[in-house]
């Protein structure tokens, strides 16, 4: 056993890493903090609408047990159950805490915390702190790392890349590889463990929701590196952003939350002033087909129906596919105080002001559920085992990853406000896990001959060497751009299998492409460029992971939508049945009594759910993922079809 | 309504903190809705200068484009702000971009914002807490007072404050308004309040609030709108007061 303090590597300051780093200070370790830049203005900022803790302050009749139902539900049963659970019950705890440290959360009459609803469920479960809630929540935590970091307990490198893990001959990760991003240099730095908080891969389609930095290169580099990498074809796309050339901006569901209320004229073409267009013409969609929740379906449903309106039925505003999201009936004082932040954002971009004229929005990419793999410990009574070195490590030994860089709390959706709260539940939650896994190592990195660190450190100053070498014809942001219209051609919300075949072949196509990429840009002095290029590298390889799984999953799960497979659920249809129908099943009872088409249809649904109810597996063989399916746990709640109207 | 064909960006250029700047233009075809930031990808992806010389792109910094982040803050047409809000519409061309001039450049765009951090860290902006285990509900905290913070908290550190502040310089130990703003911010928090005193004893010595000209330009730059020089005159009262307690307590 290891006696001295442990040493931690975190990668990523976003809210997954910073409460890894504050636990992981708590607990007595050695903390240093890798990050492109500042902590502070990680891509957690971005987050705006909240996150979700069932404390019931409104006394709706919320639990902890609900929020699990409809985290399950919404992510149509793909996620580890007991995982799942166990957040939902630490999430009250987790925003007290969040409070304690100082962020600013909108507030009741009494000085309580005031909550708000989101999408997919029925209570008012959602903390925020107005428009903000992500930068908020960096910030007080960035905070509290900082006052670790003045006693000496975390050392912060930012403005440094995260390039590999140094991987020993047991296929132990003792260490990390990183760069300076200014010096350009490369070296290692040792320790007992490293986590990856590294966030999501937006990036892949190039313009989404997500930040700039958001390339998934640390995950795809494990991924490379032989770790195992989840679900990759389950990304979001968000129903509401407002089109841009740099970045497609987030309008937060708290929008809808709030009241907003989504519609297109009910003439196609309708050219009059959104404000003219009398109530009978406007069609509310959302509200006419999901009657209970309305605006508030989750996600995938929601962005469907936008693309069946404006693609389908070609009802998009003005004929461009786009549609209208509208607050003009709330009173402007109030959409200020709830909603600030981001109609100034819709305004700032736009010139439009959303507090008199209904916003035109689209969906766009925002979030991947998928991630790389890591494992858990239930114990005999089937809750998660804290103190387990398994909770959130990779399938490599010493590599962990937390946050939206990991794959098992939102299954094939996620829900609104609920990233938030697994990034800093995961972050969090593995403390003990990463304490324990270092207590039990039998050999320390200090008795890791020297080589290894050397080896891996020299061959990625080799292979920078070769990039810089590159001079070919293709321009490496270019190509990206290319990447991007393929997978947004190929891998978004309505997916078909002869479409994804040819996005297969077109990624390899920019693959060979890759080849040829020129380094534009050869200084030794904070150069962007060959990082760029190995990161774009890294993308092709997330892309052919995302792609092949979407391809290979036969199946309409969540935001994995293959029409060609929709089981076609019956109108009348109630979920219930399914379960009654399980459990006559099992006794042997008569299953022939429930109206007409509804057996064939949970006959189909439960053959479905024996084949695809699984996580999807790719690990990096020959230059390809290679894809398996595993079983999750779902000895909780019985997975079921959903229905929202 | 834009009859605008093309976009000239002169951009100032340097290749290191030691190197001499020079200035190079580009010519970007305009499109709808871009900003700098999109024409800065532009030239990534054909790096060509209006006289039609090949060169390296340009390093600037920039992550969440959506004025959360403040990384991508910059000056342009000689405003600091931020570049991803600087709609190309919205600006007079040709466009000017420099570098910030208060923080040593790195490269290009690119500047070294470290300072600000280390102030946060002098004057201890955090709230003290015991532990993160759970201990129940955090204090109560009236709504008023918490719009008044979080109007506060919503400083990122972009430096614009600072740039424009005639007292803050590369070569001195002011350290302006965001510290000063948010000695306030974590002085109204209750359990923050316990460290009243130090974070007061911290902006009371040099490069403190008496260095403070009361020139005003902070809060007319600040993209955020945080009232700073409220806050500079509120941290100038609590610091008399400490003056005044601390006479009477040695
Ligand atoms: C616009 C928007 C709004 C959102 N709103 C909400 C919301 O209201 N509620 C909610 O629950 N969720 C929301 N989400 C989702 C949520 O914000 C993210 O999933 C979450 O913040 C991810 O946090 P993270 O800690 O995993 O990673 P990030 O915050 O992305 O941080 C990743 C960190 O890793 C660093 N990093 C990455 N790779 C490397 C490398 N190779 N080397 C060095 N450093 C590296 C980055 O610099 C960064 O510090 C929103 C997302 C978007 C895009």
């Amino acid at each position: 056993m290891v006696q001295r303090r442990k040493k931690v590597i975190i990668i990523g300051g976003g809210l997954a890493g910073l409460s890894a780093a504050m636990k992981l200070c708590e607990r007595n370790a050695d903390v240093v903090i890798v990050s492109f830049q500042n902590l502070k203005r990680s891509h957690s900022v971005c987050a705006q609408g909240g996150i979700n803790a069932a404390v019931d302050a409104k006394n709706e009749g919320d639990t902890p047990e609900k929020h699990f139902y409809d985290t399950i539900k919404g992510g149509d049963f793909l996620a580890h159950q007991p995982l799942v659970r166990d957040m939902c019950h630490q999430a009250p705890a987790i925003i007290h805490l969040l409070d304690r440290i100082g962020v600013a959360f909108n507030r009741n009459e009494e000085g309580r915390l005031a909550f708000r609803r989101f999408g997919g469920t029925l209570y008012s479960r959602t903390a925020f702190a107005g428009a903000t809630t992500g930068q908020q929540l960096v910030y007080s935590l960035d905070e509290q790392v900082r006052r670790y970091e003045h006693d000496g307990m975390v050392e912060r490198l930012e403005w440094h890349e995260y390039l590999s893990a140094v991987i020993d001959d047991q296929g132990v990760c003792r260490g990390a590889v990183l760069q300076d991003l200014r010096t350009n240099k490369i070296f290692t730095v040792k320790g007992d463990v490293v986590i990856l908080a590294t966030g999501g891969p937006g990036q892949v389609y190039v313009r989404s929701t997500n930040s700039v930095v958001n390339t998934g290169a640390a995950a795809t580099t494990a991924y490379l590196q032989g770790a195992k990498y989840g679900n990759g074809e389950f990304i979001q796309i968000h129903p509401t952003a407002i089109p841009g050339q740099d970045k497609l901006r987030l309008m937060s569901e708290s929008a809808r939350g709030e009241g907003g209320r989504v519609w297109v004229p009910r003439k196609a073409g309708d050219t009059r002033n959104p404000l003219k267009i009398p109530e009978a013409e406007r069609y509310y969609f959302l509200e006419e087909n999901y009657p209970l929740y309305g605006n508030l379906v989750p996600r995938d449903v929601a962005s469907r129906e936008i693309y069946e309106i404006v693609y389908n039925k070609s009802m998009g505003v003005g004929g461009e596919p786009m549609v209208y999201l509208d607050l003009t009936h709330k009173s402007e004082e109030y959409l200020q105080d709830r909603l600030g932040g981001i109609l100034d954002i819709y305004r700032k971009f736009t010139g439009d002001d959303p507090k008199k004229i209904p916003m035109r929005i689209f969906p766009a990419v925002h979030y991947s559920m998928g991630g790389l793999w890591t494992d858990y410990e239930r114990d005999s009574a089937g809750f998660i085992d804290h103190g387990s070195p398994r909770n959130q490590s990779t399938s490599i030994p010493g590599l962990y990853a937390a946050g939206e860089a990991d794959y098992q709390y939102h299954g094939a959706n996620r829900l609104g406000a609920n990233s938030l709260l697994s990034c800093i539940y995961t972050g969090l939650m593995m403390s003990r896990a990463v304490i324990n896994f270092s207590d039990n190592l039998n050999k320390s990195y200090e008795d890791v001959p020297s080589t290894v660190f050397e080896q891996a450190e020299s061959q990625w100053v080799s292979r920078f060497k070769e990039i810089k070498q590159m001079d070919g014809s293709e321009n490496p942001y270019q190509l990206h751009k290319d990447l991007g219209d393929v997978m947004m051609a190929g891998a978004l919300i309505v997916r078909d299998n002869s479409t994804l075949e040819k996005t297969v072949a077109s990624v390899k196509d920019i693959e060979t492409r890759f080849k040829d990429v020129k380094c534009v840009d050869t200084n030794n002095w904070a150069n962007p460029v060959p990082s760029f290029i190995n990161q774009l590298h890294c993308m092709i390889e997330l892309s052919k992971i995302i792609t092949k799984g979407a391809l290979l999953r036969d199946e309409f799960r969540g935001a994995h939508y293959k029409p060609e497979f929709d089981l076609q659920q019956p109108k009348n249809f109630d979920p219930y049945e399914y379960i009654d129908y399980l459990e006559r099943k099992k006794n042997g009872e008569e299953v022939s009594i429930y109206p007409e088409g509804h057996l064939e249809y949970m006959e189909r649904f439960e053959a479905n759910n024996k084949k695809w109810l699984k996580s999807t597996i790719a690990e990096y063989k020959d230059n390809e993922p290679a894809i398996s399916y595993e079983d999750i746990d779902t000895s909780i709640l019985t997975p079921r079809p959903r229905k929202y109207d | 309504m834009n009859a605008r064909k093309s976009v000239r960006l002169t951009v100032k250029r340097q290749s290191a903190p030691a190197a001499e700047p020079y200035w190079e233009s580009f010519d970007i075809p305009w499109k709808p809705r871009a900003n700098i930031i999109s024409c800065l990808q532009d030239i990534q992806c054909r790096p060509v200068t209006a006289e039609g010389k090949d060169v390296n792109p340009i390093a600037w910094d920039c992550n969440c484009l959506e004025e959360v982040c403040g990384s991508c803050t910059m000056v342009i047409n000689g405003k600091v702000r931020q570049a991803c809000t600087a709609l190309i519409d919205q600006l007079e061309l040709p466009i000017y971009l420099e570098p910030m001039t208060k923080f040593p450049t790195q490269r290009d765009l690119q500047v070294d914002r470290s300072r600000i951090f280390e102030n946060l860290k002098k004057v201890k902006a955090w709230v003290p807490i015991d532990g993160s285990h759970d201990q129940g509900e955090g204090p109560v905290i009236s709504d008023q007072t918490r719009a008044q913070r979080y109007v506060l908290s919503e400083c990122m550190s972009c430096g614009c404050c600072l740039e424009a502040c005639p007292q803050f310089s590369l070569d001195n130990k002011f350290m302006g308004a965001a510290t000063f703003s948010q000695v306030r911010l974590f002085n109204l928090h209750p359990t923050g309040a316990m460290h009243t005193e130090e974070r007061l004893e911290a902006v009371m010595g040099e490069g403190g609030i008496t260095d403070c000209g009361n020139a005003q330009v902070c809060v007319e730059v600040c993209p955020k709108n945080i009232p700073l020089t409220e806050s500079i005159a509120d941290i100038g009262r609590q610091t008399t007061l400490q003056t005044i307690k601390n006479i009477f307590q040695k």
